[in-house]
C-alpha cells in the first residue's frame, strides 16, 4: 500500500469529495494521511485468504413492511430550511449548473 | 418536597406520581442547575426553558400516570433531530438547521412523559473522542475543567455527571458514549445495533451508529433503553424484536456470570491507575459470584485501524448531502459546483474534513480493495471472535479508556493519537454488540476511571444486571463532582 501522498493525490481526492482545501491545508492533510494510511496498513498483516466482508450486522436481510402509501414530509416543510427556495413553486433554488 | 440534584428518574417520576412535587418543580430545578453549571461546563448547545416548562405544565394539568418517564428531564447531544429545537451536530455547515421532524426516540421520550430540556455538545458529526471538534467549543469535565469530558458525545455525559439531567442520551459509533460515560463517572449504554431506532440520527457511519443512555444509575439506563428500543417502520435496520424490558436488568449479584478477561489486549498503553482500577473491578466481581476466565479476541488488535477505514468510508458517503441546496448554510458562488465546494469548505472543520477525505481515498479506484474491502473482512474476523468468545464466557471485562481524562485540546494536532482513545471501545461497535461503561474508580488526582463490559447481541438485560450488581457493591457511582 502507499504510504506517501503526493499534493496531487490529495487535490484528486478534495475534488471527489467537493472540498476545496488551502495550500496549508493541502500540506498538511498530505503528511497526517499518509501517517494514518501507514498506521493502518497493520490490516495487512491479517490472513483474510477466503473470509467474507461484512458491511452490515444484523438480520440477513433488513426489516420489510408493506409498500403502503401514507403521508410525507409536505412541500413548504420540505423546503422550510432551504438556504433558498421558490416557496410558490415548490423548488428549492441554486445557481446555474455550468 | 425538593428532590435531591441526585434523584434517579425512577425517584422524581415517583415522587411526581405521589404529587409530592410537581413537574414544573422538576423542570424548573434541572433548568436552575443547567443555569448555574453550564457557564464554566458548557455541556449545552440549546436550552428550550420555555417549552420545556410548557410541556411540564401541560403534564401537571393532565396527570396521566402511565408514562414511564413522566415528567423526567431528559437532554440530547445534538445530532438528534428535534423539531422544536436547532439541530447543528456540533458543525457550522448545520448552524441554523432546524429539522422538519423529531427522530423517533424523540417522539418514544415524549411519549414516555419525559421532557426535553435541550441539546448537548458534540464533536463535529459526532467526530471526535473529547469534544475538542465541537465547532461551537467544547465541554468542559466536571471533576476537572482543564481535561476532556471525553467525546464524542461529551455534553450528554457532562450534563448526567453535572446533576443537570437524570439521564441523557447520546451516539456511540466507536464509543462516543461509553468513553465520555467513563471520562464523567456515569453509566453509558451502547444498545445492540439494531435494537434503537437511527431515524433522526445525524448518519456518521451506518452500519456502526446506535443512540443509547447515559445516567447515573444503571437501572435508570435500563428504563430509558426501554422506552426508546424497538422496530420502526422508518428504520430498516432497527430490528423486529419485541421492546427491551427494564425489569429484566435488576440483579445484585453476579453468580454464575463467566466474565472473560482478554489479556493479550491489555499488555501495554494501558496507564497504571487505570489497570490498577480494572483489576480491583475483576475483584468485586469475582467476589459477588463471578467466574473471572481470560479469553481470546485475537484480532482485536486491529480493530482501530478498521473501524477508521470502515467508519471514515460511510461517513464520506453520508456527508455528501451536506451541499447548501436542501438545508443548513450556504455559501453563494455563481457556479453550483463551486457553490457545493464554497459551502463545504466553510462548513466543515478540520478533523470532519480529514475523515471525508481518508474515506473517499479508500473508497476510490484502486484502493477500495486493499483498504475497504481489507478492512470489511477483518471485520468479520473481528466479529466471529466475538462468537467464539461466547462460547465460553458470558461478558468480557476491559477497561472502557487505556487512559483517564486527557487534557483539553491536547491531542488536536495529532489525530492519531487521538484516535487511540477508541482503543477499547471500537470493537463492539464492529460485531454489533451491546457494551456498557460503569464507574469503576478514580485515579489519586480523582480523575474518574470506567469498566467496560461488553455482551452478547441482545443482551443488554444481562449487562445491565451485572452494571447494577457492581454498582451496589462499590460506592463509585454514587460519587459526584463538586461542581
Amino acid at each position: 500500500m502507499a504510504t506517501k501522498l503526493s499534493r496531487d493525490d490529495v487535490l484528486r481526492v478534495a475534488a471527489l469529495a467537493h472540498l476545496t482545501l488551502t495550500d496549508a491545508e493541502v500540506e498538511t492533510f498530505a503528511r497526517q494521511l499518509a501517517g494514518i494510511l501507514e498506521w493502518v496498513a497493520a490490516i495487512e498483516q491479517a490472513d483474510t485468504a477466503g473470509v467474507e466482508p461484512t458491511a452490515r450486522i444484523g438480520a440477513d436481510r433488513p426489516a420489510w413492511r408493506d409498500d403502503e402509501p401514507a403521508p410525507s414530509l409536505a412541500r413548504d416543510e420540505a423546503l422550510a430550511g432551504a438556504p433558498e427556495a421558490d416557496r410558490q413553486a415548490g423548488l428549492f433554488r441554486v445557481p446555474a449548473v455550468l | 418536597m425538593p428532590l435531591a440534584p441526585d434523584a434517579s428518574a425512577v425517584e422524581i417520576r415517583d415522587a411526581i406520581l405521589r404529587r409530592e412535587v410537581s413537574a414544573v418543580e422538576v423542570c424548573r430545578a434541572a433548568l436552575d442547575r443547567i443555569g448555574a453549571g453550564d457557564g464554566p461546563l458548557h455541556a449545552f448547545l440549546h436550552v428550550d426553558a420555555e417549552g420545556a416548562l410548557a410541556r411540564a405544565a401541560r403534564l401537571d394539568a393532565e396527570r396521566r400516570p402511565d408514562g414511564p418517564l413522566h415528567g423526567v428531564p431528559v437532554a440530547l447531544k445534538d445530532n438528534i433531530s428535534t423539531r422544536a429545537m436547532p439541530t447543528t451536530a456540533g458543525s457550522r455547515i448545520l448552524d441554523g438547521y432546524r429539522p422538519a421532524y423529531d427522530a423517533t426516540v424523540v417522539v418514544r421520550l415524549e411519549q414516555a412523559g419525559a421532557i426535553v430540556v435541550g441539546k448537548t455538545v458534540c464533536d463535529e458529526f459526532a467526530m471526535g473522542s473529547s469534544t475538542d471538534y465541537s465547532a461551537y467549543g467544547p465541554s468542559r469535565n466536571p471533576w476537572a475543567l482543564d481535561r476532556t469530558p471525553g467525546g464524542s458525545s461529551g455534553g450528554s455525559a457532562v450534563a448526567v455527571a453535572a446533576g443537570m439531567v437524570p439521564i441523557a442520551f447520546g451516539s456511540d459509533t466507536g464509543g462516543s458514549i461509553r468513553q465520555p460515560a467513563s471520562f464523567c463517572g456515569v453509566t453509558g449504554l451502547k444498545p445492540t445495533y439494531g435494537r434503537v431506532s437511527r431515524y433522526g440520527l445525524v448518519a456518521f457511519a451506518s452500519s456502526l451508529d446506535q443512540i443509547g443512555p447515559f445516567a447515573r444509575r444503571s437501572a435508570d439506563a435500563a428504563l430509558a433503553l426501554a422506552v426508546v428500543s424497538g422496530a420502526d417502520p422508518r428504520d430498516a435496520t432497527a430490528a423486529p424484536r419485541p421492546p427491551f424490558h427494564a425489569g429484566d436488568a435488576l440483579r445484585d449479584d453476579a453468580r454464575g456470570v463467566r466474565v472473560g478477561v482478554p489479556h493479550d489486549l491489555l499488555e501495554s498503553g494501558v496507564d497504571p491507575e487505570v489497570r490498577a482500577a480494572f483489576d480491583a473491578a475483576l475483584e468485586t466481581l469475582a467476589g459477588l459470584g463471578a467466574r473471572i476466565e481470560p479469553v481470546a479476541l485475537p484480532h482485536s488488535g486491529y480493530a482501530v485501524p478498521v473501524y477508521y477505514l470502515v467508519a471514515t468510508a460511510e461517513a464520506s458517503s453520508n456527508l455528501a448531502r451536506y451541499d447548501g441546496v436542501r438545508y443548513g448554510a450556504r455559501v453563494p458562488a455563481p457556479v453550483l459546483g463551486d457553490m457545493y465546494d464554497a459551502t463545504r469548505r466553510a462548513g466543515f472543520g478540520a478533523e470532519v474534513k480529514r475523515r471525508i477525505m481518508l474515506g473517499t481515498y479508500v473508497l476510490s479506484a484502486g484502493y477500495y480493495d486493499a483498504y475497504y474491502l481489507k478492512a470489511q473482512q477483518v471485520r468479520t474476523l473481528i466479529r466471529t471472535d466475538f462468537e467464539r468468545a461466547f462460547e465460553t464466557v458470558d461478558v468480557i471485562a476491559l477497561p472502557t479508556s487505556p487512559t483517564p481524562p486527557f487534557g483539553l485540546g491536547e491531542r488536536v494536532d495529532d489525530p492519531l493519537s487521538m484516535y487511540l482513545a477508541d482503543t477499547f471501545t471500537v470493537a463492539a461497535p464492529l460485531a454489533g454488540l451491546p457494551a456498557v461503561s460503569v464507574p469503576a474508580g478514580f485515579t489519586r488526582a480523582r480523575l474518574p476511571i470506567g469498566l467496560q463490559l461488553t455482551g452478547r447481541a441482545w443482551d443488554e438485560a444481562g449487562l445491565l444486571g451485572l452494571a447494577q450488581a457492581f454498582e451496589r457493591a462499590t460506592s463509585w457511582a454514587g460519587e459526584r463532582p463538586a461542581i
